[in-house]
């Protein structure tokens, strides 16, 4: 990054910290919302955006992390502390599956994507059926009382969770910035470029993509521990639900698929949109069926036919706050816009 | 001269269609050798069987007296083969020097150190001054030398060269034949190399294995070999020369 992205950054930061101080109750939750989404599209973008598997059934990961911290708390009275490792585990487990699947049998590009909605679509159909974990009527995790904040069983004020959140998106940040310039991280990009040449320069296809798998699943479990304790409903139609698996990957493709900013711009950008086509469908009064979603729709075309390589790297030229490669004299201070 | 590489009766089959039949050759450790014949000929097939794109039928692969045959690709360039495509894969994103990086990452686990070394091969290429740009960016010869800077970063004992001087211009082709002549007497890299360009094969090699049909017709020194008259009546033909 420039010095100027640097402060940028900083100033970001310093600015999401301070939010609580000055938002409302409806702001905070919407900026919850963001930082949800750009943590889960960060998450995604591990396994599509470094190492070119796109999957489009990502919601799986979400709900067996939600479903899994959930049964622990509610049945055995497990913090979410000590059942996010066995909800990271549960949708690892999954993912390797699928994975194994498809990099050991051929299967790539678009059958693969097939294939990661199909489980998703079997796990949302699966717990429909699950009574331990409510079914169809949905799971449900006791209230928090918000008098009192309980960081450790995650349970209290929308600004705890709003902090949570922050802590993740920070995380998630900073993870797949050192994973980026990583000996891995090169690997990944390399199997996204050219899966044959880099096989022919050393790269173990089946350990790269799975590691992939493993690292992008983990982390979206996570994002689902936190819903689970945020939202304290689970519903298989939701959270398993294709329509979710959508919205996690659009703040990645409108930001800038493989960029580390991205996901999280696009969050910014998408989840206020949503908000304010809300708003104003409720002060004009026009509220025709699906009037938002087509609003929604043709924004959405419009980044992806303006902007297609998504709305970071534009920004971050115009803004002189990243230098693509190629773009700086000097060699050794180069460090893209990812 | 030891054979550092030895291809012993390897067979390729594509659908009842024999790419490659019963081919045997050997390349000395140090030598530079030559793989010609006509379009279609095998010699493409012959060096994905090498370097472990797909299995032989038949037949195996040695390396410094040890199989090779079967392993895959990355396998292979463990071993010690690096290999570039005749149709060139840059890792189109990334930039030069990242591309030259994940060659040298295949020995090295410190991407400081690879990217030090990264350096030194784009150096040694005439590309250090193009490292920052994208990859997709470099003009054809400048993208067939990083075919070459990313393999040799692999830091291979034996280099596959797959039609790294078509397409370029004469100067470039003499430039290019320097730097491999280079590469081979002062660090002794062995090179096998598929070339249509017959005065830099004249030039470069010390051996030729000429291929027709997915079998070998001839072999010998370069000055032989062109006055085979079965080379010249199915590839060289009266003008090749």
């Amino acid at each position: 990054m420039t010095g100027r992205g640097i402060l940028l950054l900083a100033l970001a930061g310093a600015l999401l910290l301070a939010a609580p101080l000055v938002a409302d109750r409806y702001v905070l939750s919407v900026l919850t919302t963001v930082l949800w989404f750009a943590y889960v599209g960060q998450a995604w973008n591990v396994m599509m955006g470094f190492s070119g598997l796109l999957s489009l059934g990502h919601a799986l990961y979400v709900g067996l992390g939600a479903y899994v911290a959930a049964a622990l708390f509610v049945h055995f009275g497990i913090g979410p502390w000590l059942g996010l490792w066995a909800a990271m585990l549960a949708a690892v487990a999954a993912g390797s599956f699928i994975g194994f699947l498809s990099f050991r049998f051929g299967v790539r590009g678009v059958h693969f994507a097939l294939l990661t909605i199909a489980f998703a679509e079997v796990a949302r159909i699966g717990f429909d059926h699950i009574g331990w974990l409510g079914g169809s009527a949905g799971f449900f995790i006791p209230v928090a009382e918000e008098a009192g904040n309980d960081l450790a069983n995650l349970r209290g004020s929308p600004v705890l969770f709003y902090y949570v959140a922050l802590a993740l998106v920070a995380g998630a940040l900073a993870l797949a910035r050192a994973l980026l310039h990583s000996r891995l991280g090169y690997q990944w990009l390399a199997v996204r470029e050219e899966p044959d040449a880099a096989e022919a320069s050393g790269v173990d296809l089946f350990r790269a993509r799975m590691s992939a798998v493993v690292v992008s699943s983990a982390l979206t479990a996570l994002g689902g521990v936190f819903q689970a304790f945020y939202f304290n409903n689970l519903f298989p139609e939701q959270v398993f639900s294709m329509g979710r698996s959508i919205e996690i990957i659009l703040p990645a493709i409108v930001g800038g698929i493989g960029t580390l900013f991205g996901p999280i711009l696009g969050a910014f950008i998408l989840t206020p949109l949503g908000e304010l086509l809300t708003y104003l469908i409720e002060v004009t009064g026009y509220d025709l069926p699906g009037l938002k979603q087509l609003f929604y729709g043709v924004a959405l075309v419009a980044i992806v036919v303006f902007r297609p390589e998504g709305v970071w790297p534009w920004l971050a030229r115009r803004l002189g706050l990243a230098r693509r490669p190629g773009e700086t004299a000097v060699p050794p201070n180069r460090e893209g816009t990812r | 001269m030891t054979a550092l590489l030895e291809v012993a009766g390897v067979s390729k089959r594509f659908r009842g269609l024999k790419a490659v039949s019963e081919v045997s050759f050997a390349v000395p450790q140090g030598g530079i050798v030559a793989l010609i014949g006509p379009n279609g000929a095998g010699k493409t097939t012959t060096f994905n069987l090498i370097a472990g794109v797909f299995p032989p039928d038949e037949g195996r692969v040695m390396l410094q007296g040890r199989s090779i045959t079967g392993l895959r690709p990355n396998q292979v360039c463990a071993a010690g083969i690096g290999r570039t495509f005749q149709i060139v894969k840059p890792f189109g994103d990334l930039s030069v020097e990242e591309n030259v990086l994940v060659g040298a990452l295949a020995r090295e686990r410190s991407v400081e150190t690879a990217r030090r070394q990264a350096r030194a091969v784009l150096e040694r290429l005439g590309l250090a001054d193009q490292a920052a740009r994208p990859a997709r960016s470099l003009t054809l010869p400048d993208r067939k030398r990083l075919e070459v800077a990313r393999a040799l970063a692999t830091r291979p004992t034996l280099l596959l060269l797959d039609e790294v001087l078509a397409g370029l211009r004469p100067t470039e082709v003499d430039r290019m034949a320097e730097v491999l002549r280079e590469l081979n007497r002062r660090e002794g890299l062995t090179i096998l190399m598929i070339e249509h360009v017959m005065r830099a094969v004249m030039a470069l090699s010390d051996h030729v294995v000429v291929l027709d049909h997915g079998e070998k017709i001839a072999e010998g020194t370069p000055a032989g070999i062109v006055a085979d008259p079965r080379v010249i009546e199915s590839y060289l033909g009266a003008e090749g020369i």
